[in-house]
C-alpha cells in the first residue's frame, strides 16, 4: 500500500485479455492495476496471480495495442466501487462510469465488489410478496423478497422485452416501503442499448433505477465485473438504506461466455463443455447475493436472465443456475410462434419460494388454491390437446373439451398480457376466477369451498 | 511447533508460502490477516496451501504461521444443538462478533469456553482405564453425554472431580496426564474402532417404503438424489425425527443460503416426536453455503463426520445427512484444477473415487474402543447435472452406496408421496437383514417384501401393453393384478408425513398392512377363478376402508376389521 507509485515497464509476455509482469515489490491478488500505452492511453486491469517476481494482470478493456514498452501501476487497493444513494436514475457503463453525460458519483461510500458471504445464521425467510405485474408471476410463479427467480429464455424469445416490463412495473405493497430496481446489462448489443436507455426514460422507471449498460463489444473481462457493481449497490441500497431492491441481470450466458473466455486465456483446466471448473462457485456468488437478513428492513431480489444455448435446459448454464436459484421462469418458443406475449411456459415454471409469500395477509386467501387449480386444469387441457391431434374434437366428452378449451383460453387471458398492461394481483385473480368459470363446478377441486362461495358466487 | 514464513505466491484460494517446514494438512495461517488454511501439496521449500477464506489482497512477502497442527474439530459437551460453518466455527458466534455478514480472519473456537458442566465422574481413583473408556458423564440438555479418555492416553486414575467445569478444566489426571472434557481431533482421519460389525440390523425409520422395500442398515450409506423439488427436505426431516438413530448430523455443504435458512429455522422449530423435547437436542447442523469459501466446503462433510464418530463413540446410533455431495466433489475439483493437477473424469480430480469411497467407509457399526455398541448411518444426497446420474459423482457414490432411494419428480408432479420410485430404488442390504426381518417382524416378512415388488414390477410390465392396447384387453387375471399394485401404491408406499397417525408406520403395521393386502390379492385371484366378474372384485367396500384405515386413531383395530370384512365380502363372490 505504500508503493503506489512505482511504475514497472517489464511486461513480458501478453497472452488473450491477460498481461504478465516482472515486478520487485509484493503485489497483492485481485490488486488494481493501470496500464500506460505507449499512445499514452489508459487501460485498466486487476491481479489474478501474484508470486514473488511475476504477477499475471487482466485487462478489463482488453489488450489490443499493448506492447512490451507498456508501463504497469499497481494501485495498491483492490477494486472498490463508490456507492450513494444519488446513483438513482442514473445510467452507468459496465465499468460503473456515467454513460448519461451526468457528472461522476460523489461516492457516500467505497465498497468491495467482492462482497462477503450472508452469514447463513442471519437470513432471515424469504416471505414477502413482490408484484410483478405479470399475472404468470404473480398469479402462478410468485416471486417473493429475497428470491433469486431466474427467466430460462432462448435466443430471439423477447426476454429482454419482459425485463423492462417487470423493471418498469414490479413494486412492493406495503405504506412506506422503499422500492428500487438495479439493472445490469451485459453483453448486449447497441441496439439494445439504445432500446433500454429510451425506455427507461420514456416510461420513467428510471427515477427508482440504476443501470448498468456493458455492451457487446466492451472486453469480456469487464462483463466479470459488472454484475459485481450491481450487486454491491444493491447490497448499500437494501442493507445500509433499508430499501427494497430488485436486481434484474441480463444475460448470464453472456456472463458466462466471458468467464470461459477469461478461463481459457488464463490456460486453465476446462469443466464441462469448456467453461471453468469453478463457474458453479462463480455464479453462486452473485446469485447469493440475494436474501433478507434478520433485524433489517431492505432486502435484494433477483431475476437473472439467461438464454438457454440451443434452447436446451440441461446446458451447463441452465443447469448450474437451476441448483442455486429458487426455482425458474421458462420461455416458450412455441407460445412466442403463436404470437403470445410474455410467452412463459407455466407448465415447466417454478417458484420455490411461493408458499411462503402467498395467501392470507400476503397475497389474497384465496391464491393457492386457485393458482393449483389453474395448473391442474392447463395441464389437463394441454394432453387433450395432444389427443385431439389424433381422434379429433368431437370423440371428447363434455368435460374434457372444456379442459381443451379452458388451456386455450388460460393461454390468451391469463399469460397473454399487453407490454404496457400491469395487472395487481386482485386483476390475474379476478381474470382467474372469470376463466374458471367455464369449467364445470365439479372440476373444481382444489379450492376451498368457502373461497369458491366468496369469490364466483358459485355455490 | 509453530514455523513462521512467507507467502511467495497467490492465486484465488490457491497459495504457495516457504519457510514454513510443513508437514502434510497442516493448518496454517496466511497473511497480515491471519486467514486460515490447511497444506495440500509439498515441493521442496514450497507449501501449497488451500485457504478457508477469500485471499483478495492478500500479498506475496506476508507472513505465513504454521500450527504444526492438522485440521482438528474440538469435541466435547456443547456441540449438540450448534450450528457450525464448515470449519466448525459457530455461526451465531461468528455473527455476533462480526454482523451479518462473514468477514475473514476470525477465529471462534468450536466449543464456549465460558460455559460450565456438570461433570459426574463414574470411575474412581485408583482405577485403571484405557483409551475410549467412559470416565465420567455431563447431561448435554437431555441427552447424556460419555466423557471418554482421549486416544493416546491411559493409566491410573490419579485424580477425578465432581464438579462444574468449563471444557478446558481438568476433570482428571490420568497416567500423569490432565484430562479436560474437551479433546481435538484431527478431521481427516477416522476416529479408531475396537471392531466393525456387519451391518445387519435396519434403520428403521417407520417410512414404510424405506423400512420394508429399500431398508438402510444402521452403519451403512444410502444415497439420494437431490434434484429440485423431490421432496428431498421433507424425507431428510422424516429421517431426522422418526428414525431410530438418537443423534442427528446435518450437514448443508454447498447449498442454497434461503434453503439453509429454511433448515435453520425449521429444524429448532421441530419437536422430537419421541421425547417431546425439540429435535435440536440431539442434532449438530453444518452450514456452507455455496458462496462461502470452497475450501471450508470441502472440510465441512469431514467435520460433520467426526462429530459423528465422536457420537458413535459414546455408543450411540448417528444419521448423518450430507447434502450435497455433488457440491463437495465439485469444492475438490475447483480446488484440484487451481493446483494444475490433471484432471480425471469430466475434469474431477481423479482420486474422487478415492476421496468418496474413504468417506462413506467411515459409515459403520462397531463396538467402540469403551465396549459400547454405536453406529454412523449416511445418507448423502447426489445432485446430478441436468439430472443424469451417469456422471461421475453419482456413479461413483453408487458403486459405494448400497442403498438408492431414487426421489422422482414425476412421483411428485402425481402427488405420490414420498416420491421415492420403487422400480429405480434399490437397497443391497436386503439379503443382509431378511434374518432380522424374519426374527423380529414375522417369519414370512421377506417373502412377502419380495411378493410385493414382483407385483410392482408385473404393472410395470403390464402398463407398457394397457398402453398399447388398452386395459380392456387384459386377462382377468391381470386386471386383479394391476389393482393389487395400485393398493400396494397407494395404501402401502404412499404415506403422508404430515397426517399424525401416517407419519410414522411401526414395523408391525408396515407388516399387518402388507399382509392384509396379500390377503385381498389370494382371495381376488381365487374369486377370478370362480368366475367373479373383475369390477366387483375391485369395488369390495372393504378395500375402500382399508384406504381410510392407515388414517383412523385406531388403525390396528381398522385393520382388523377390514381383515374380517374382506372374509365376508369374498365369501359372497363364491371364494
Amino acid at each position: 500500500m505504500t508503493n503506489v507509485s512505482k511504475e514497472y515497464k517489464t511486461v513480458t509476455e501478453i497472452a488473450g485479455p491477460l498481461i504478465f509482469v516482472e515486478k520487485t515489490e509484493p503485489v497483492a491478488y485481485q490488486e488494481m492495476v493501470s496500464v500506460r500505452l505507449s499512445d499514452g492511453s489508459m487501460r485498466r486491469g486487476q491481479v489474478l496471480d501474484s508470486s514473488e517476481k511475476m504477477v499475471v494482470v487482466q485487462i478489463f478493456e482488453g489488450t489490443s495495442g499493448i506492447d512490451l514498452d507498456a508501463s504497469v501501476r499497481f494501485l495498491g487497493d483492490t477494486m472498490k466501487m463508490p456507492v450513494s444513494k444519488d446513483m438513482l436514475g442514473r445510467i452507468l457503463t459496465g465499468a460503473g462510469d456515467p454513460l448519461d453525460g451526468g457528472p461522476p458519483i460523489t461516492p457516500e461510500k467505497r465498497l468491495d465488489i467482492v462482497g462477503a458471504a450472508i452469514n447463513p445464521w442471519a437470513r432471515d425467510n424469504p416471505e414477502d410478496f413482490i408484484q410483478t405485474g405479470i399475472s404468470t408471476i404473480d398469479g402462478m410463479n410468485t416471486l417473493v423478497r429475497g428470491q433469486k427467480l431466474p427467466i430460462f429464455s432462448g435466443s430471439g424469445l423477447p426476454h429482454n422485452e419482459l425485463a423492462l416490463q417487470i423493471a418498469r412495473q414490479a413494486k412492493v405493497r406495503g405504506e412506506d416501503e422503499e422500492f428500487a430496481v438495479v439493472f445490469v446489462a451485459m453483453g448486449i448489443t447497441n441496439e439494445e442499448k439504445q432500446t433500454f436507455m429510451q425506455e427507461f426514460e420514456r416510461t420513467g422507471a428510471l427515477k427508482n433505477a440504476v443501470v448498468f449498460l456493458n455492451l457487446a463489444d466492451d472486453p469480456a473481462i469487464e462483463r466479470i465485473v459488472t454484475p459485481r457493481l450491481g450487486l454491491t449497490t444493491a447490497e448499500y441500497m437494501a442493507f445500509e438504506l433499508g430499501m427494497q431492491v430488485l436486481v434484474i441481470m441480463t444475460d448470464i450466458t453472456n456472463y458466462c461466455e466471458a468467464l470461459r473466455q477469461v478461463g481459457a486465456a488464463r490456460e486453465e483446466v476446462p469443466g464441462r463443455r469448456g467453461y471453468p471448473g469453478y463457474m458453479y462457485t462463480d455464479l453462486a456468488q452473485l446469485y447469493e447475493r440475494a436474501g433478507k437478513i434478520k433485524g433489517k428492513k431492505g432486502s435484494i431480489t433477483q431475476i437473472p436472465i439467461l438464454s438457454m444455448p440451443g434452447d436446451d435446459i440441461t446446458h451447463p448454464i441452465p443447469d448450474l443456475s437451476g441448483y442455486i436459484t429458487e426455482g425458474q421462469i421458462v420461455m416458450s418458443r412455441e407460445l412466442h410462434r403463436a404470437g403470445i406475449y410474455p410467452p412463459v411456459n407455466v407448465s415447466s415454471s417454478l417458484s420455490r419460494l411461493m408458499g411462503g409469500g402467498t395467501g392470507e395477509g400476503k397475497t389474497r386467501e384465496d391464491h393457492r388454491g386457485v393458482s393449483d387449480q389453474m395448473y391442474a386444469a392447463y395441464a389437463e387441457g394441454k394432453d387433450l390437446r395432444g389427443l385431439v391431434a389424433i381422434v379429433g374434437k368431437e370423440s371428447l366428452s363434455d368435460k374434457d373439451r372444456k379442459l381443451l378449451d379452458f388451456a386455450d383460453i388460460f393461454e390468451d387471458r391469463i399469460v397473454r398480457q399487453g407490454f404496457d398492461e400491469d395487472r395487481s394481483i386482485e386483476d390475474t385473480l379476478a381474470i382467474a376466477w372469470e376463466i374458471l368459470g367455464t369449467l364445470d363446478a365439479d372440476q373444481i377441486t382444489r379450492i376451498d369451498r368457502k373461497h369458491i362461495e366468496k369469490y364466483s358466487g358459485r355455490v | 511447533m509453530s514455523k513462521e514464513g512467507v507467502i511467495y505466491r497467490v492465486s484465488g484460494p490457491v497459495v504457495i508460502a516457504t519457510g514454513i517446514s510443513a508437514r502434510m494438512y497442516d493448518v496454517v495461517h496466511v497473511g497480515e490477516e491471519q486467514l486460515m488454511g490447511e497444506v495440500i501439496k509439498i515441493v521442496g521449500d514450497y507449501s501449497t496451501i488451500q485457504v478457508y477464506e477469500d485471499t483478495s489482497g492478500v500479498r506475496p512477502g506476508e507472513p505465513v504461521t504454521n500450527t504444526g497442527n492438522p485440521l482438528v474439530v474440538e469435541l466435547g459437551p456443547g456441540l449438540l444443538q450448534s450450528v457450525y460453518d464448515g470449519i466448525q466455527r459457530p455461526l451465531p458466534v461468528l455473527r455476533e462478533r462480526q454482523g451479518d455478514f462473514i468477514e475473514r480472519g476470525v477465529s471462534v473456537p468450536g466449543l464456549d469456553r465460558e460455559k460450565k458442566w456438570d461433570f459426574k465422574p463414574t470411575v474412581k481413583v485408583g482405577d485403571t482405564v484405557s483409551e475410549g473408556q467412559t470416565i465420567g458423564e455431563v447431561m448435554e440438555d437431555t441427552m447424556l453425554h460419555k466423557i471418554m479418555v482421549p486416544i493416546g492416553v491411559e493409566g491410573k486414575v490419579e485424580k477425578i472431580d465432581k464438579g462444574s467445569f468449563t471444557v478446558e478444566e481438568t476433570v482428571a489426571v490420568i497416567g500423569g496426564r490432565n484430562v479436560t472434557m474437551m479433546q481435538k481431533w484431527p478431521v481427516r482421519e477416522p476416529r479408531p474402532v475396537r471392531e466393525k460389525y456387519l451391518p445387519d440390523i435396519p434403520l428403521i425409520t417407520g417410512q414404510r417404503v424405506l423400512d420394508t422395500m429399500f431398508p438402510l442398515a444402521k452403519g451403512g450409506a444410502a444415497a439420494i438424489p437431490g434434484g429440485f423439488g423431490t421432496g428431498k427436505t421433507v424425507t431428510q426431516q422424516q429421517l431426522a425425527k422418526w428414525s431410530d438413530a438418537e443423534i442427528v448430523v446435518y450437514i448443508g455443504c454447498g447449498e442454497r443460503g434461503n434453503e439453509m435458512t429454511e433448515v435453520l429455522t425449521e429444524f429448532p422449530a421441530l419437536e422430537d416426536p419421541k421425547s417431546g423435547d425439540p429435535l435440536m437436542n440431539r442434532t449438530v447442523l453444518i452450514a456452507n453455503t455455496s458462496n462461502m469459501p470452497v475450501a471450508a466446503r470441502e472440510a465441512s462433510v469431514y467435520t460433520g463426520m467426526t462429530i459423528a464418530e465422536y457420537y458413535r463413540d459414546m455408543g450411540y446410533n448417528v444419521s448423518l445427512m450430507a447434502d450435497s455431495t455433488s457440491r463437495w466433489a465439485e469444492a475438490m475439483r475447483e480446488i484440484s484444477s487451481r493446483l494444475e493437477e490433471m484432471p480425471g473424469e469430466e475434469g474431477y480430480p481423479a482420486y474422487l473415487a478415492g476421496r468418496l469411497s474413504e468417506f462413506y467407509e467411515r459409515a459403520c457399526r462397531a463396538e467402540t474402543l469403551g465396549g459400547d455398541e454405536g453406529s454412523i448411518s449416511v445418507i448423502g444426497a447426489v445432485s446430478p447435472p441436468g439430472g443424469d446420474i451417469s456422471e461421475p459423482v453419482s456413479q461413483n457414490t453408487l458403486r459405494i452406496v448400497r442403498v438408492f432411494w431414487a426421489l422422482d419428480t414425476k412421483l411428485r408432479e402425481r402427488r405420490h408421496f414420498p416420491a421415492i420410485n420403487w422400480l429405480t430404488s434399490y437397497s443391497l442390504y436386503d439379503k443382509q437383514l431378511r434374518d432380522w426381518y424374519a426374527a423380529n417382524v414375522a417369519e414370512d416378512f421377506p417373502e412377502l417384501r419380495e411378493w410385493a415388488m414382483i407385483i410392482l414390477q408385473r404393472e410395470s410390465e403390464l402398463q407398457e401393453i394397457v398402453q398399447l392396447v388398452g386395459s380392456d384387453a387384459l386377462p382377468d387375471e391381470q386386471k386383479i393384478t394391476l389393482e393389487i399394485s395400485r393398493m400396494i401404491r397407494e395404501i402401502f408406499l404412499q404415506q403422508n408425513a404430515y397426517h399424525p397417525v401416517d407419519t410414522y408406520s411401526p414395523m408391525e403395521r408396515q407388516y399387518a398392512m402388507l399382509k392384509l393386502i396379500r390377503k385381498y390379492a389370494d382371495l381376488a385371484y381365487k374369486a377370478v377363478e370362480a368366475g367373479a366378474p373383475v369390477d366387483r372384485i375391485a369395488g369390495v367396500p372393504a378395500r375402500q376402508r382399508f384406504v381410510r384405515a392407515k388414517l383412523e386413531e385406531n388403525i390396528d383395530e381398522e385393520l382388523e376389521a377390514v381383515s374380517r370384512d374382506l372374509d365376508a365380502e369374498f365369501k359372497e363372490l363364491g371364494v
